[in-house]
């Protein structure tokens, strides 16, 4: 039985737990932030020499046929082994980059993992059973992010690939894996950012922000205008 | 007058009768036939209004239509002239295979981030916009002689640039 002289003890224990967790977050989340943008430690110096594991998230439709023609383009050697996610909802996507996967990498391609997510919301959903279904894809995105563990991110937007970043910006936070993440703004963005976009310029939560137009750089300063992709 | 040949409508995957619908206006017909056009192809999508053969007939102009095909590039790369709507798709696709293109703005769509697209390729002169109150009124005034040529473009930049980022050596 507790005396009743020891609840103040326990009550303070508790308290400096959850606040050294607190700080202790808050920490590693801006350490975090300082080192957002800056090359992965294995780059300093010498050639990176390891191939990182790379998820590239598929956006369906346009999004789908922009970052696959990046990937075409990518040296498998330096980003191997690949994995693709794309929304339960999403019936061609994955197909795509399965037959992208097969003719440019081959046998290789038998190593790659193709996964599907829940959306945050469908088109036309109400935005109180949004709550819930965002909340349920966030949990299912943290695991697939714990359990792919990438070296890499790549994404271009829209909704789906919002609870893969977070995921892998908690992972940095915990210290699990530094997870590079890349996002590139679609190529019909020519003035303005999309809101996925816009969300993660603002929380400065991509080491590479790429737009593919000029006005887009200029009026977004931490972009890196890349040309266009088509 | 020497017959062009196909106008190609497309609308992508999305719902867009506004579109087809002012194209399958008579007037629009023959304007189109008057620009020497004799045939159209037209993807519906998700569209509900299906075109009235007749009145193309009434025009001279023959009208054929299918809901959706993943692959387009047939019809695309052999069509003298593609009306499309403003899916960054549709839009690339048309200009890296070299055809003249009148893009046409779903202005209905809640978030028409498209027509920023359309209008800055306007600008540069790649192809012309219009409305579907508009779409006539662009065909009859168009001069596709003064469309400056795509010139199209590749992601070596980017992934140039994210491979020197995370060090790894160029190709």
């Amino acid at each position: 039985m507790i005396n009743e002289e020891d609840e103040p003890a326990v009550m303070r224990w508790w308290s400096i737990l959850s606040l050294t967790l607190v700080v202790g977050f808050v920490v590693r989340l801006v350490t975090v932030w300082m080192f957002t943008g800056h090359p992965p430690v294995t780059a300093k110096g010498l050639r990176n020499q390891r191939p990182l594991k790379t998820l590239i998230v598929l956006g369906s439709g346009g999004h789908t046929a922009e970052i696959l023609h990046i990937v075409e383009k990518m040296n498998f050697k330096n980003y191997s082994p690949r994995c693709y996610i794309a929304a339960v909802t999403d019936n061609h996507s994955l197909a795509k980059a399965k037959r992208l996967e097969e003719e440019k990498a081959g046998d290789d391609s038998k190593q790659c993992r193709y996964y599907r997510i829940y959306r945050s919301r469908e088109v036309g959903q109400s935005y109180i059973t949004s709550i819930g279904t965002t909340l349920f894809a966030m949990v299912h995105a943290f695991y697939l992010a714990f359990s792919i563990q990438p070296d890499l991110i790549i994404c271009n937007g829209p909704g789906t690939c919002l609870p893969v970043c977070i995921a892998g910006l908690v992972l940095k936070v915990l210290g699990v894996r530094w997870v590079v993440m890349v996002y590139v703004e679609s190529i019909a963005r020519v003035r303005k950012l999309s809101l996925t976009g816009l969300l993660f310029y603002k929380l400065h939560l991509m080491d590479q922000f790429y737009v593919q137009w000029p006005k887009l750089q200029q009026n977004f300063p931490r972009a890196q205008y890349v040309g266009r992709l088509m | 007058m020497k017959t062009k040949g196909m106008v190609f409508v497309t609308v992508g995957s999305t719902l867009f009768d506004a579109l087809v619908e002012a194209v399958c206006q008579p007037e629009c017909l023959a304007t189109l036939r008057k620009l020497g056009y004799t045939s159209l192809m037209i993807q519906l999508g998700k569209g509900n209004f299906i075109p009235d053969k007749s009145v193309g007939e009434a025009e001279n102009i023959d009208i054929e239509y299918f809901t959706y095909k993943p692959n387009v590039a047939e019809y695309v790369n052999s069509a003298a002239l593609v009306i499309s709507h403003a899916g960054s798709g549709s839009v690339f696709e048309t200009l890296r295979a070299q055809r003249p293109l009148v893009v046409v703005v779903n202005t209905l769509l809640m978030d028409n981030h498209q027509s920023e697209l359309a209008d800055e390729l306007a600008e540069r002169k790649f192809l012309y916009t219009a409305s579907p109150e508009t779409l006539v009124d662009t065909l009859r005034t168009m001069r596709l002689d003064t469309l400056v040529p795509y010139q199209s473009s590749e992601p070596s930049a980017l992934v140039g640039t994210l491979d020197q980022f995370l060090g790894f050596s160029p190709a």
